[in-house]
């Protein structure tokens, strides 16, 4: 159904047609983990019910693919693979691989048996981490021989992590067999067209057959390669996320088309990412001045393409050797110098009995929003709005202002809250919120929203936020993140009705542009 | 002639490691190097010496006039 309704305008059955609508709402949007009734959603990623179970039980636990878990489990990434076979013009190869990383990052490379070692000891000290993937700092799959040694290796020490890989896509069909062979369960390609005109803009060679080639020539090769691998992988029932780079002007309408392409081809989720591109990168596009979307532009991209299949908006853009839970990143923990002298003891009891906590503790959230929204029944209004929530993680509004490094953003309305994507602030807060510049990037990324919700303010900055009509919340700290939304909105919607605030729409947002050069504070 | 690497413009990528069919590539102090003794400049193998068509950054792996050029056997 259509999860906004359409509200009656007859004052008789309007009570009782939206307590239906509401009760379905609620159900709809009741995520995760419940079994039976209702269809479930996330937001982003895809719910218990929107997949048969078999895929559900695969993509439950991943950080990447269910947007409800990525607040609760944790990922890593390897950097073997360094060489690539492509060229994009958003990426500069001094860099990580700009498809699925940060560009501007530098990883440090590993060898497979580096890499095996590092997994264990992470595996270790962060129970939650259940996910391990190779992206970069190239092309995993034109390092065959280190990705799958990787594998191999990490498939007999940590049988319980699973395995995951991004690919431009080039390569693929030749090692989609081995793919399967080492229970690879997830893949994700990069698709940013599938017209080979447009392609040329945005890929200006591909190393193919042994030659350099170059234009639509090119372009055409790679989409055929990549929409081929696509359907191979989905017929082996090997999960294919597929990325896209939104570049304004180049692919931003096309997209749409891309979705379609992918969709129809059994994709089941698609990540739409901005384009990000600081002159100082010296990539391409950078140089250019080519622009990078706006979070409206985004925004609207990634509405526009959910009618059609799931939307992923969680996506990081994470280093090629990111550590951790989406949004945090403890790389600097496990650097080769350091993984190489820990004693490792992996325990796969424990770590058992620690998902097993974290997947109660994530029942908890979900009841607490059910119960929430159920209050919503019976309101109707056309009010949408965005909200910033600070928080480390499990769903809850548990960090600090000052502390934050992203905020998730929410977009509240009748139908609950809906987790629609994240703003990194991140660079920008090295020096603490003590000063102005700070605090001005930090309105500028989230100036699309009404509130901020945090665990802790200070009276300066609260204050400024409220000078720049975005109210910063701090009485829910340390509770349910979508729970605490639901019931500020309520009581926002009352404020309006009763007319003691005027509701207004807000401006538009500022995605980061800056590379994150430095890992830890 | 052989073909060279220069060194200050190597990302270190280990892409050309890997095409060049003679092993003639290897890594060396942090960047990539090519023993010029095994280099026969792709002939008799390719069209394009593989290295140059691979390397992400142009003007990169260049010829090295210090040596005579390669004879096809
Ligand atoms: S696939 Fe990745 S590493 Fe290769 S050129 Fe493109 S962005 Fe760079
Ligand atoms: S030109 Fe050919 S033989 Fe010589 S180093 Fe490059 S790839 Fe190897
Ligand atoms: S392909 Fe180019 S950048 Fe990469 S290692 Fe070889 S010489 Fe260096």
């Amino acid at each position: 159904m259509d999860s906004t309704g359409h509200l009656e305008t007859d004052a008789s059955g309007a009570g009782v047609a939206m307590d239906a609508i509401m009760r379905q709402v609620a159900e709809h949007k009741g995520c995760g983990t419940h079994g039976g009734a209702g269809k479930a959603s996330c937001g982003s990623g895809a719910g218990e019910n929107d997949l048969p179970a078999e895929i559900w039980e695969k993509v439950k636990n991943h950080p990447c693919y269910s947007e409800e878990a990525h607040h609760h489990y944790a990922r890593m990434h390897v950097a073997v693979a360094p060489a690539c076979n492509i060229q994009c013009n958003y990426c500069n190869r001094k860099y990580d691989c700009a498809n699925e990383s940060r560009p501007g990052v530098v990883s440090e490379k590993l060898t497979p048996e580096q890499a095996a070692k590092k997994v264990l000891a992470v595996a270790s000290t962060i129970p939650q981490m259940t996910v391990l993937g190779i992206a970069g700092p190239g092309d995993p799959l034109a390092n065959p021989a280190k990705t799958f040694k990787t594998f191999e290796l990490i498939s007999k020490s940590a049988p319980d992590i699973k395995l995951c890989l991004s690919t431009n896509g080039l390569a693929l069909p030749d090692h989609v067999d081995t793919i399967a062979r080492y229970n690879v369960d997830h893949v994700t390609i990069t698709i940013n067209m599938v017209d080979p005109e447009i392609g040329a803009k945005i890929y200006p060679w591909i190393f193919w057959n042994h030659k350099r080639i170059e234009g639509v020539e090119a372009a055409r090769i790679l989409t055929e390669r990549q929409l081929r691998g696509l359907e191979m992988l989905t017929e082996r029932g090997i999960l294919c996320k597929v990325n896209s780079v939104m570049i304004p002007g180049v692919n931003d309408k096309h997209l749409v088309e891309v979705n379609r392409a992918v969709k129809s081809r059994g994709a089941f989720l698609h990540n739409i990412m901005p384009l990000i591109s600081a002159p100082e990168h010296g990539t391409v596009f950078g140089l250019n001045g080519q622009r990078g979307p706006t979070a409206r532009e985004l925004k609207a991209l990634q509405d526009e393409c959910e009618g059609e299949m799931n939307m992923m908006r969680h996506c990081r853009q994470c280093r090629a050797d990111a550590v951790g839970l989406l949004g945090e990143d403890r790389s600097e923990e496990f650097t080769t110098d350091k993984v190489m002298a820990m004693e490792v003891n992996y325990d796969l009891e424990s770590r058992k009995a620690y998902q097993d906590a974290v997947e109660s503790g994530r029942q908890a959230k979900v009841a607490a929003k059910r119960e929430e929204l159920e209050t919503l029944a019976g309101e109707s209004s056309d009010i949408r709005i965005l909200v910033a929530v600070a928080t480390k993680g499990s769903g809850l509004i548990n960090e600090h202002f000052g502390h934050a490094k992203e905020f998730q953003i929410y977009e509240l309305s009748t139908s609950g809250a809906k987790f629609v994507g994240h703003r990194r602030v991140d660079l920008y807060c090295q020096g603490g919120f003590g000063d102005e510049d700070a605090l001005e990037t930090v309105i500028r990324a989230i100036n699309d929203c009404h509130a901020v919700f945090v665990a802790r303010i200070g009276g300066c900055p609260k204050s400024d936020l409220a000078k720049a009509g975005i109210a910063a919340v701090d009485e829910f700290a340390h509770e349910f993140i979508e729970k605490s939304a639901i019931a500020w909105f309520r009581a926002y919607l009352e404020k309006v009705k009763s007319g003691e605030v005027a509701h207004q729409a807000r401006g538009d947002a500022a995605i980061r542009q800056g590379a994150l050069l430095a890992t830890a504070e | 002639m052989a073909y060279r690497i220069v060194g200050s413009q190597c990302t270190s990528c280990s892409a050309c490691e890997a095409e060049c069919p003679n092993q003639a590539i290897s890594e060396r102090g942090g960047t990539f190097v090519i023993e010029p003794a095994k280099c026969t400049e792709c002939i008799g193998h390719f069209d394009t010496p593989q290295c140059v068509a691979v390397c992400p950054v142009d003007d990169t792996c260049v010829i090295d006039r210090n040596y005579p050029r390669h004879q096809a056997p």
